[in-house]
């Protein structure tokens, strides 16, 4: 066997701590190396055409790269040794740049430690096995979670370009937070007369087939061929036959249902279609409130309704599709105010949350547009706007900044200004975090030209006076505290998860961050990836964003997923599980523990029954093969050879 | 020579791929400064770590163990960790039986975000196990039989 093996300096970021020269001169000792070299920048292409040359010249038959993670350049190595004429499972990689060199201070045991990982790496190459891709067919349809503007965008983008499109949404209708906004910064233009039209444009786009109100149920398969289950909530309105006419809506008596659309900004119908342009405009029943549910008689949108659409007994429904790519913009959350007690903690009419106030400013909300407020219907002279309630604060267990909060208090003291001219807007603030085309400007306006006052310092505590609301904050600027009694307050809640992000996740084998954000492949080079390939990200279920930001990358989704589906066949990895039949007992327990299914048995010709793996259904987990209790079914790549080769070279030296 | 005498212990890491893996390459990015004791093992999963492969490595010089994973429901293959849970902790009950103080092993849980739980679970394990000292000059075996 002729091992080559590559150190690479990663300017100093290796050779900084680790003393690179020695561990070429430990390398070229191990039994099987026949070639150790150290080199600035193996992944640059100089560095990657010396490894190929190499590989022509000494007559390598395995590479070992010493470098940064595989997780950053595995698919780079694997390439450029494949070009270099050997196949791609003969690379192993050392990591010692973040596993050693970036978090050891002692370059003696750095260098010692990068050794050991290289000779790790060279007893595990010495035991490769060439591994072959096999092509398979993709289903070029995509499934995309959420209908926010960013999965809209996703939708439209891919239907556009030719795909089908499965758009899956838990609520009613399409349009996420944005259809609830009144105008946008930072061109304050209408938000709902930007994104109607794009809502119209999914709703009819042929290529496009809409679920509202429903969930994802379950998820299996793997790039190129999922299947999926979704859930069609019941909504006990027949929406093949309700033509949104509303009727039902003004003669329910029930008249205090929760509205999840105004977030309870006014109570609604127990049957309601939940704004008005509502996409699809269908109503449905909430349960929670319906007198027929309750009491049992009621009855009365059944009779009113002209196309006879109610159905009392409608139960949910479950459909299978099957999709190659999944786009997941399932949104953000907000955070309860029951967890900021110190304002109040949703206990007072007055103090209200900043999307709540979007409603209050919208034309089409509930209280057509005038701003009231909520306790006796007047009008606030005094309107304190209150900055990071909740965000950037460790305490609660938010530690992050919800990125666009600053910006649309900015919008909403300016928005104050134009619906009540006399009135006075304070602003309590952190840091004005402005950095977007426009916004810096957007914000002075609202200093400079709408006179909001801007006042630097946390608010410590709101508390009632009378029929006025005290905000009682820092003034750090000053050095002083400042009591301002306000009509209204308004709390620029945290941007949390979307509700049910968690499991969403665990259907879709994404991981999630500490606070329920789905992660990334690469922050700065993949963003819009994730480690399940062919599950695409899109939006503020990433982590908080603006509009513009969530548009820009449901447009980045959908060219992933147009760029996937260019081709008509995709390679199978084929580092998968693999029966030895002789060895096989056919005890079967690999095919109770394999997650996917993808084992089956198998009869053979004499009559004994072994264990078959299925190859596109296999994920190379390797359960199967820690559970064989004959080592019959072994994972390629991470065979029980290979991985005690790896423990027995650091047992033995 | 495979660890330097006096600074050093033995330790192996069996990390999967997508969570733990992950996590540690954070802590690295962030510089995250930790004893060089641990070498880490590569596997795509946890629930791919059989237990044989620990016994072997206590065996045969290792002084500690660790494993990690993602955490339980947030697999990359839906349930590894929870096959992984089962095995690991029925391995840890059984050590003693074969003359090895189950604190030389620890199983855990760390995602790919969590670099600063990586630096404390390394910092943590490593000082265990130089609490512990190395387990080949000394006969372990406790149990009675
Ligand atoms: C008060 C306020 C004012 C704002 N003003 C502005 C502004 O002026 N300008 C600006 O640029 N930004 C503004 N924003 C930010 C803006 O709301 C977001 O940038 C935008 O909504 C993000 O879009 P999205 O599609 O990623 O998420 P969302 O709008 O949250 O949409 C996600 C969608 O996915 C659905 N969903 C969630 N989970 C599931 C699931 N499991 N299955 C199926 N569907 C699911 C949800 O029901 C929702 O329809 C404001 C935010 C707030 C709170
Ligand atoms: S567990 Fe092993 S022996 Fe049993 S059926 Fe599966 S491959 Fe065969
Ligand atoms: S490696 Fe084994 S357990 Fe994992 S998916 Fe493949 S066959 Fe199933």
């Amino acid at each position: 066997m002729r091992v080559g093996v590559f150190i690479c300096h990663c300017g100093n970021n290796i050779a900084g701590t680790v003393d690179v020269k020695k561990v070429a001169e430990e390398t070229r000792r191990l039994p099987g190396v026949v070639y150790a070299t150290d080199y600035m920048y193996t992944c640059s292409e100089p560095g990657q055409d010396e490894i190929k040359e190499t590989i022509k010249k000494e007559g390598l038959d395995r590479v070992v790269v010493a470098s940064c993670s595989p997780r950053m350049h595995e698919v780079t190595f694997r390439r450029t040794v494949e070009k270099g004429g050997l196949n791609r499972y003969f690379l192993e990689m050392a990591n010692i740049r973040e596993h050693i060199s970036w978090v050891g201070e002692d370059k003696e045991l750095n260098t010692n430690k990068a050794i050991e990982a290289v000779r790790i790496a060279v007893a595990k190459v010495m035991r490769n096995k060439p591994l072959y891709s096999k092509s398979f067919k993709v289903n070029k349809r995509v499934l995309i979670i959420g209908g926010g503007v960013a999965g809209m965008q996703a939708a439209l983008d891919c239907a556009d370009g030719n795909l089908e499109v499965l758009l899956v949404e838990k609520s009613p209708s399409v349009g996420g937070m944005m259809a609830r906004l009144d105008k946008t910064f930072p061109t304050i233009d209408c938000s709902i007369c930007i994104l109607g039209p794009k809502m119209v444009d999914v709703a009819q786009h042929e290529k496009i087939k809409l679920y509202a109100y429903s969930e994802i149920e379950e998820i299996k398969g793997y790039v190129g061929n999922y299947q999926i289950k979704i859930r069609k909530k019941a909504t006990y309105v027949d929406w093949s036959k309700c033509t949104g006419c509303g009727e039902c809506m003004e003669k329910c008596p029930t008249k205090n249902a929760y509205d999840h659309f105004n977030f309870g900004v006014a109570p609604t119908r127990a049957i309601n279609i939940p704004f008005p342009q509502a996409i699809p405009k269908k109503a449905k029943i909430d349960p929670k409130y319906c007198r027929q549910f309750l009491k049992g008689k009621c009855g009365v949108c059944a009779k009113i309704c002209p196309t006879g659409a109610i159905n009392y007994e409608m139960q949910d429904e479950i459909v299978t599709e099957e999709v190659g790519a999944i786009i997941v913009a399932s949104g953000y959350g907000l955070i309860d105010m029951d967890r900021l007690p110190e304002y109040g903690g949703g206990r007072y009419p007055d103090v209200i949350t900043g999307i709540q106030y979007e409603r209050l400013l919208n034309a089409s909300g509930p209280t057509s547009g005038h701003i009231l407020r909520p306790s006796d219907k007047t009008e606030p002279k005094t309107v304190v706007f209150v900055s990071c309630a909740g965000s950037r604060d460790k305490s609660i267990g938010i530690p992050y900044c919800s990125n666009f909060c600053c910006m649309y208090i900015a919008k909403q003291a300016i928005l104050t200004k134009d619906h009540i001219p006399d009135s006075r807007s304070y602003v309590f603030y952190i840091d004005i975090r402005s950095s977007g085309k426009g916004y810096d400007e957007f914000v002075r306006r609202a200093q400079e030209d709408y006179g909001v006052n801007y006042i630097r310092g946390r608010v410590s505590r709101i508390y009632p006076k009378g029929k006025k609301m005290v905000v009682r904050g820092a003034d750090t600027l000053l050095g002083t505290q400042v009591e301002i009694e306000a009509d209204l307050v308004v709390l620029a809640t945290a941007v949390t998860a979307a509700p049910g992000a968690a499991e969403l996740a665990e259907k879709l084998h994404i991981s999630y961050d500490t606070f329920g954000f789905y992660v990334e492949s690469h922050p700065k080079l993949r963003p819009v990836e994730t480690n399940t390939s062919g599950v695409f990200l899109a939006g503020a279920a990433q982590g908080p964003k603006d509009i513009p930001a969530s548009v820009c990358q449901g447009s980045a989704a959908a060219s992933k997923v147009l760029a996937l589906f260019s081709r008509d066949t995709l390679e199978s990895d084929p580092a998968i599980a693999q029966v030895n039949t002789n060895a096989c007992v056919g005890c079967l327990k690999c095919v109770e523990t394999c997650p996917f299914g993808a084992i089956k048995e198998k009869e053979l010709r004499d009559g004994r029954v072994v264990a078959e793996v299925i190859e596109t259904v296999c994920a190379g987990c390797g359960i199967c093969t820690s559970t064989c209790p004959c080592g019959a079914i072994q994972l390629q790549h991470f065979t029980d050879n290979q991985l005690l080769a790896e423990v027995n070279t650091l047992c033995q030296s | 020579m495979s660890v330097i005498a006096a600074k050093e212990l033995r330790i192996i890491g069996f990390l999967c791929n997508w969570c733990s893996y992950g996590g540690a390459d954070t802590a690295g990015i962030s510089r995250f400064k930790q004893p060089t004791d641990l070498r880490i093992i590569r596997v795509p999963c946890s629930g791919r770590v059989d237990p044989l492969f620990i016994v072997k490595a206590l065996l045969n010089g290792a002084d500690g163990v660790l494993v990690s994973g993602c955490h339980p429901r947030d697999c990359h293959y839906s349930d590894g960790n929870f096959y992984a849970r089962r095995r690991l902790e029925m391995l840890k009950r059984l050590l003693p039986f074969i003359g090895i103080d189950e604190r030389r092993f620890h199983y855990t849980w760390i995602s790919a975000s969590e670099g600063e739980r990586w630096q404390q679970v390394v910092t943590d394990f490593t000082k265990q196990i130089h609490k512990l000292g190395p387990l080949h000059t000394k006969t372990e075996v406790r149990v009675e039989s």
